[in-house]
């Protein structure tokens, strides 16, 4: 097992502008990171950077305590799942498990008990001897999964693998990963752009913007404390909700809200306010001091246990996620209370969360009676 | 049944029919005149002033008695197991020879991106824009006269699977290309090398273009005249196109031997067909990747 360590890692293709512009990031021995982000923001290039599939164009990649920008991808000691799982089509699914160890010359005895270990964990105890094309999509990856447990390396990758699955086995397999990570506790590195994957497997996210660190953390960490509206506005489904609010010394007012009793402590500049959809609450019942906002019901989408409310004002928009217990109809104006410890203030032009200051000032809270 | 019917007597089976007779006739021919014992090469002997039904029963292939003197002579009284033999080790080495390039080569046209990569494939190309026939002389001076490699088996099979080259080269390396890299990616994290993973992942994996490749670098040695003909003097060292040339030339006219030996050449080539048939058809990289 290892630490895998980037110290201002570069990645560019040919003379296009950097896909990787200089990333730092630590992870951990035995931590399952999972990379996270837009497509096309480099986190297969950052995963395969790891593995040696790409080259590192300037910087420092440390696997444990090897400089790894100069070695070859088979003395690495790493393990890759791939997205089309990449199996060997030719071979059984035993011989499919057992070909890392068989180049590596291991005895046939040790190969043998290794793989059928391997098998019995992943419930391929009876496939072994069919091969790729005779197996279903989940059992192709689990193989997949196998041949990456057989070898016991130093470090996991996983790029995207469950996204040619459907919705419940990919539930099912994620299951399964977490469960042999738990099992092994091997240092994982893990890319998706489902941010449920991320929140249920990662024990810290990183989310990859354009080939830059947004952040990284728990996964409530990045939910509750987001750095910058990116984070913000890319965990959580419906996402969080962000609008510009005017900054008016001593208050911020929109469209749809009014803050008057904000305490800015003299911060300049264009504002953006974010809350989230599950911290709007319906105004009756909510406690007094909290902020109101009232807009108009735009479109409603009833989830059962609860509902997807969009407000809308025109050139506003937020989303409320209330119990589904009212009825609301389209055109009907609604008021609810936003929790005030669940408002971030984020500087419009850095996009950056302003943590110096109180939206709604403390000294204004009521004390419970 | 009707709709059997109608088939067979529109317009298109009738156009089939033709084409399929024009294509059979000759063989037809080759097969009669073989099986006819004789070395004349019509099949009936025509009487003077034969009416016209006479003339048109004497294009019908079929000999006045069937006898297999042909093969036998052509077998034990002229040469032609040994030219058979030459042809045979001439044949196999090209192949061995042409697939061992020709696999290589397009594996790193696939698959690596050096200088002169793209250049390489087509001047491939380019070369197959020209008549063989242009290479003659070039090719004998090299040959014959540079390399001393005249009247040798060596020298026909350097030429033979060298202008098989450039097919060969196209069509493994577009079946490399369809083969996805991730299979190579994944092998090489496992610690195989570049060589472990052309031996044991993309050559089993690309058997069914390797066939037809091989089947093409075997047909090229094995038909091929023009070149025998010239590079080899020693009649012991005819191949069997050259060798059967002699039973038709200026000084003899044996069309039954030839014909015999023409139908014992294409044995060996329709039972490397049928042993190489299975690969031919088979998709094996059909579960390589899902979805
Ligand atoms: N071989 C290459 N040559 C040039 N550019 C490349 C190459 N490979 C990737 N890129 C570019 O690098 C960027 C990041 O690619 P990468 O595959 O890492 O994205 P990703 O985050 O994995 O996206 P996705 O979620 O779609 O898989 C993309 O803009 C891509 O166009
Ligand atoms: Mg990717």
């Amino acid at each position: 097992m290892a630490s895998i360590e980037f110290k201002r890692v570069e990645k560019r293709y040919a003379d296009n502008p950097p896909t990787v512009p200089g990333l730092d990031l630590h992870i951990r021995d035995g931590e399952f990171m999972v990379l996270v982000g837009p497509s096309g923001c480099g986190k297969s290039t950052t995963l395969r950077m790891i593995a040696g599939l790409e080259s590192v164009t300037s910087g420092e990649l440390w696997i444990g305590d090897r400089l790894v920008n100069e070695l070859q991808p088979a003395a690495r000691d790493v393990a890759m799942v791939f997205q089309n799982y990449a199996l060997y089509p030719h071979m059984t699914v035993f011989d499919n498990m057992a070909f890392g160890l068989r180049v590596r010359k291991q005895p046939a005895s040790l190969i043998k008990s290794k793989v059928e270990q391997a098998a019995d964990t992943l419930g391929l105890a009876d496939l072994l001897a069919r091969k790729p094309g005779q197996l279903s999509g989940g059992q192709c990856q689990r193989v997949a999964l196998g041949r990456a447990i057989v070898r016991d390396p130093q470090v996991f990758l996983f790029d995207e693998p469950l996204s040619n699955l459907d919705a419940e086995l990919r539930v099912q397999m994620r299951g399964n990963i977490g469960r042999l990570h738990r099992e092994f506790a091997t240092t994982s590195v893990y890319v998706t752009h489902d941010q449920v994957e991320a929140m249920t497997l990662g024990s810290r996210i990183a989310i990859l913007n354009r080939g830059e660190l947004m952040q990284v953390g728990t996964p409530m960490e990045l939910y509750n404390d987001p750095d910058n509206v990116f984070v913000a506005g890319f965990m959580g489904s419906p996402p969080m909700n962000i609008v510009p609010v005017q900054n008016r010394g001593a208050g911020l007012k929109n469209a749809l809200l009014d803050l008057p009793r904000a305490d800015l402590g003299g911060l300049a500049g264009e504002l953006l306010l974010g809350i989230r959809p599950e911290k709007l609450h319906p105004a009756a019942g909510s406690p007094d001091h909290w902020p109101r906002l009232r807009a108009k019901v735009e479109m409603v989408e009833t989830l059962g246990a609860e509902m997807l409310v969009h407000l809308g004002d025109g050139s506003e928009r937020m989303i409320a996620r209330l119990p589904g217990l009212q009825l609301l109809t389209p055109g009907q104006t609604l008021e609810l209370a936003l929790d005030p410890d669940a408002i971030y203030l984020f500087d419009r032009h850095s996009r950056q969360r302003i943590r110096t200051v109180q939206p709604v000032a403390v000294a204004e809270a009521v004390p419970c009676t | 049944m009707k709709r059997v019917l109608g088939d067979i007597f529109s317009w298109r089976f009738a156009l089939l029919l033709f084409a399929g007779l024009i294509v059979i006739y000759p063989l037809l021919w080759v097969v009669s005149l073989a099986f006819s014992g004789q070395q004349a090469l019509q099949l009936v002997a025509l009487p003077e002033g034969a009416g016209f039904w006479q003339q048109l029963a004497a294009l019908v292939p079929l000999p006045q008695q069937w006898s297999l003197d042909n093969f036998r002579a052509v077998l034990t009284e002229q040469p032609f197991m040994r030219w058979l033999g030459n042809s045979l080790v001439v044949a196999l080495s090209t192949t061995v020879v042409g697939l061992c390039l020709s696999c290589t080569a397009a594996y790193a046209f696939s698959r690596f991106r050096f200088p002169g990569r793209e250049r390489g494939l087509m001047l491939f190309l380019i070369s197959q824009m020209f008549p063989a026939v242009l290479m003659l002389i070039p090719l004998y001076v090299i040959v014959v006269q540079w390399l001393g490699l005249g009247n040798t088996w060596l020298g026909l099979v350097l030429v033979y699977a060298i202008t098989a080259l450039p097919f060969c080269v196209w069509m493994l390396k577009g079946y490399f290309d369809t083969l996805p890299y991730e299979i190579e990616e994944s092998a090489l994290l496992e610690g195989a090398s570049r060589f472990t993973i052309f031996y044991r992942i993309i050559l089993p994996l690309a058997r069914p273009a390797i066939a037809v490749t091989a089947l093409f670098s075997f047909m090229t040695a094995w038909n091929e005249f023009i070149l025998a003909s010239i590079f080899m003097d020693d009649e012991s060292r005819y191949t069997v196109p050259v060798g059967l040339r002699f039973f038709v030339s200026d000084y003899a006219s044996e069309w039954g031997f030839f014909a015999a030996g023409s139908i014992l050449v294409s044995i060996p080539v329709i039972l490397l067909f049928l042993a190489l048939q299975r690969f031919l058809v088979s998709g094996l990289s059909a579960g390589a990747v899902k979805g």
